[in-house]
């Protein structure tokens, strides 16, 4: 049995590596003599469940203003994305051409040459246009290897009616989080205030900027993870479950806290504007305006959620360089950001698209633009996506009670510190 | 069902080859006419050509990647200094050769002692269980019941199932917000058990959801192992007046042993290096609780990044050997009570 698995994965692995190998041909493509672009366009989208619908009609879009470009839409799921593209792109086949890459990406496939460089080509249009922040994830060595093409942040999400009828304002702070969580328990036992994200560290940033931290000092060459801040944030997660504040999982972590919100288990989780779509489709929220957003409660040093979002990158192997160049043009381009506002609330990372009125006119957009002028900047090192790893482990462990918030912080760091050899 | 298959395929194509080559030695010495080593020729040449397919096939699938990943190992290679071709631009390899500078630090690191402790504990258990379950139930299905048929099948259902798709399954119900077990559990007025969430339970899980996987494979060579029992032996101890308790103490174990050695052998291996219920399960959390040497290894050159391959290979090529060295002591141990295999 386990070795006839063993067999049929290779004998798939094969197969998809000859259909792979085979596939690549059809990809020649440019401009022909008239300057029309031709060929085919793989396009590796990791937009979630809820968004994948739009974005597939988006990006097939494209061919209406280029006939003769076939444009492969494959949806990839997010947690698999970045391995996936790894794999292809290191050996060399079945890498697409253009792919959505999250922020903190970037760095790390330029670092490793899979990545384009975009200055002077057609895929930058209008570089002044964009929101000065997204524009810092797109750079590597002074290059530009991306283009901007959703921004985000993080903000509690909460259920209006759920907090009213338990009587419960809006937190603000940790402390005002608490007592709503202990109202919410006490009028319905066995439901919470809070979804905790225990399996995904990127949650757990929004803690440790409210106390200050941060993972490292870019600038500064410097891990400040394992500084008192990072410890603070280790024990506030652990405080919040260990009080019944929160509830948490250590795996499954988004389903159930999808799942959780939308069936009004919790009243409160912590999530960006990617949320939006797949929340409002749940039992509780028929009546959209019964989603709450409101900043990330503050910690003791203040409030501070991280900088997140998408940008588009190309593939510097890629057969068609010139269509995916004017592909990645064209996702990033003010009309489609403007689509992705209008049907799944996502910031738009072009000036100019905020002006628009069905843009300016979204509440979402109107709560999250200023969370997002106010949001804290990740370190965009090749090692940013690497740094979430030590975390993740020392999260579950903290909240497992296997260790306690100082060993933790203490180990993260000297995670950090085998990655980064010149940092202090 | 596939492992038996392949173990007799390669046993027959053993015997074959001695066979072609015990033929030649058989007939040559009498009469080394040209006809006679022509034919023997011919015996001992189909017997290889028989064979060269199989040889070049693990030459290609296990020999290459063995010798590569054993000279990775010594290496310190990782995602940003292998060769590697972009589209038209090649990026040629910049790794060096740092001798066992790898196995050094891993050796040296308490990660490895750590998983290793729980990679025992887990192989221990996992056999332990699986074997005592496996052959509970195949003495109980080795006699004439009703509906023996039926047990039979249904206790070989796990095996059809695709690994994967039952350990999705159990995740399901081990889920503890919404998972059956924990609803079963409120119904009986008891507190929700975090399954795959507390570092404690998700060892028992993960332990249980093998063994469940593990069973039907141990039943089955237990039921052979037994079937193989002369009659005549229980009717004699019967006679004799032994109980039941020893009738099994000492002529269906000792039967059973040339069955049992086999099958732990193989059991232990496959536990040893059981990724799939592992990795799906918990992802070797929570942290990296449930994390047994394989795991650990995809994570160095999957995960982290850069994808750390010198030092994912040092850990393959230690548990390689810590599995060879394991069967070496194990086969040493049966043959110490005499058995032959």
């Amino acid at each position: 049995m386990r070795r006839g698995i063993a067999a049929t994965a290779l004998v798939a692995a094969l197969g998809l590596t000859t259909a792979a190998c085979g596939g690549g041909g059809d990809n020649q493509g440019g401009t022909d003599s008239s300057g029309e672009l031709s060929g085919t366009v793989t396009f590796w989208d990791t937009s979630n469940e809820a968004e994948k619908a739009t974005y597939q009609s988006l990006a097939e879009g494209f061919t209406k203003l280029h006939p003769k470009v076939k444009v492969k839409y494959v949806n990839v799921p997010f947690g698999e994305a970045n391995a996936k593209f790894k794999n292809a792109a290191g050996g060399n086949s079945g890498a697409p051409d253009v792919m959505r890459t999250e922020v903190a990406w970037v760095a790390d496939f330029a670092s490793l040459g899979y990545l384009a460089p975009l200055d002077g080509t057609r895929a930058i249009e209008n570089q002044g246009d964009w929101l000065p922040q997204a524009a810092a994830s797109t750079k590597f060595d002074d290059k530009t290897y991306a283009v901007p093409q959703v921004i985000d942040t993080m903000a509690l999400f909460y259920n209006k009616k759920m907090l009213k009828d338990a009587g419960a304002e809006v937190p603000t702070t940790l402390e005002a989080l608490k007592d709503a969580s202990a109202k919410v328990s006490k009028k319905w036992p066995g439901k919470s205030g809070l979804y905790l994200r225990g399996d995904d560290p990127y949650w757990f940033l929004s803690f440790l900027y409210g106390e200050g931290g941060d993972m490292v000092d870019a600038k500064g060459k410097k891990i400040t993870i394992d500084d008192p801040s990072g410890v603070r944030a280790y024990k506030t997660i652990k405080d919040l479950v260990d009080s019944k504040a929160a509830i948490t999982d250590a795996s499954d972590g988004w389903n159930n806290m999808q799942n959780a919100f939308k069936s009004g288990k919790v009243a409160m989780m912590l999530n960006g504007p990617w949320a939006i779509a797949d929340s409002r489709s749940g039992a509780e929220f028929k009546d959209p305006k019964n989603l709450g957003i409101a900043p990330v409660p503050a910690g003791s040093a203040g409030q501070g959620s991280p900088q997140g979002g998408w940008n588009l990158s190309v593939y510097a192997g890629s057969k068609n360089l010139d269509a995916s160049y004017e592909f990645a043009k064209y996702m990033s381009s003010a009309k489609v950001q403007q689509t992705t506002t209008e049907k799944l609330s996502l910031l738009p990372t072009r000036l100019s698209v905020y002006t628009k009125p069905s843009v300016s006119g979204n509440e979402m957009v109107q709560f999250f633009k200023p969370a997002v002028d106010k949001a804290v900047e990740r370190p965009w090192i090749p090692q940013g996506n690497a740094l979430f790893e030590p975390i993740r482990l020392q999260m579950a462990n903290v909240l497992g009670g296997k260790t306690t918030p100082e060993k933790a912080a203490q180990e993260t760091g000297d995670a950090y510190r085998k990655m980064l050899k010149d940092y202090k | 069902m596939a492992v038996e298959t392949s173990q007799s395929v390669a046993k027959a194509a053993g015997a074959r080859s001695a066979r072609g080559r015990g033929h030649r030695t058989d007939n040559t010495p009498g009469s080394p006419g040209p006809g006679r080593l022509r034919r023997a020729l011919s015996t001992h040449w189909y017997a290889w050509s028989m064979v060269a397919p199989v040889v070049a096939v693990i030459g290609v699938i296990i020999g290459y990647p063995l010798v590569r990943g054993v000279y990775l190992s010594l290496t310190d290679a990782n995602e940003a200094n292998v060769e590697r071709t972009i589209g038209i631009n090649h990026i040629p390899a910049t790794y060096e050769f740092v001798g066992l500078e790898n196995y050094k630090a891993v050796l040296t690191d308490n990660v490895f002692w750590d998983r290793l402790g729980w990679t025992v504990v887990w192989t221990v258990s996992c056999v332990a269980l699986s074997f005592t379950l496996g052959l509970v139930l195949a003495t109980m299905l080795n006699r004439k019941i009703k509906g023996r048929t039926f047990y039979r099948m249904a206790l070989i259902l796990p095996w059809a199932v695709p690994a994967f798709v039952s350990v999705f399954t159990w995740r399901l119900l081990f889920n503890e917000r919404s998972g059956l077990f924990n609803k079963l559990l409120a119904g009986g007025g008891i507190d929700a058990i975090s399954w795959l969430n507390d570092p404690t339970w998700a060892k028992v899980s993960v332990i249980a959801v093998n063994v469940w996987l593990g069973v039907p494979f141990m039943l089955v060579a237990m039921l052979g192992g037994l079937q193989s029992i002369p009659g005549e032996l229980y009717e004699a101890a019967e006679m004799d007046g032994a109980t039941a308790w020893q009738r099994f103490r000492h002529i269906t174990l000792p039967g059973l042993r040339p069955v049992s050695g086999t099958v732990i052998l193989l059991s232990s291996i496959w536990t040893f290096n059981m990724f799939p219920v592992i990795f799906l399960l918990t992802r070797g959390g929570p942290g990296d609780a449930t994390e047994i040497l394989v795991t650990y290894a995809y994570k160095l050159s999957f995960v982290v990044s850069p994808r750390d391959f010198a030092g994912s290979a040092a850990w393959g090529v230690l548990i390689l050997a810590l599995l060879s060295l394991f069967a070496v002591a194990y086969r040493r141990a049966l043959r110490k009570q005499g058995d032959m295999w």
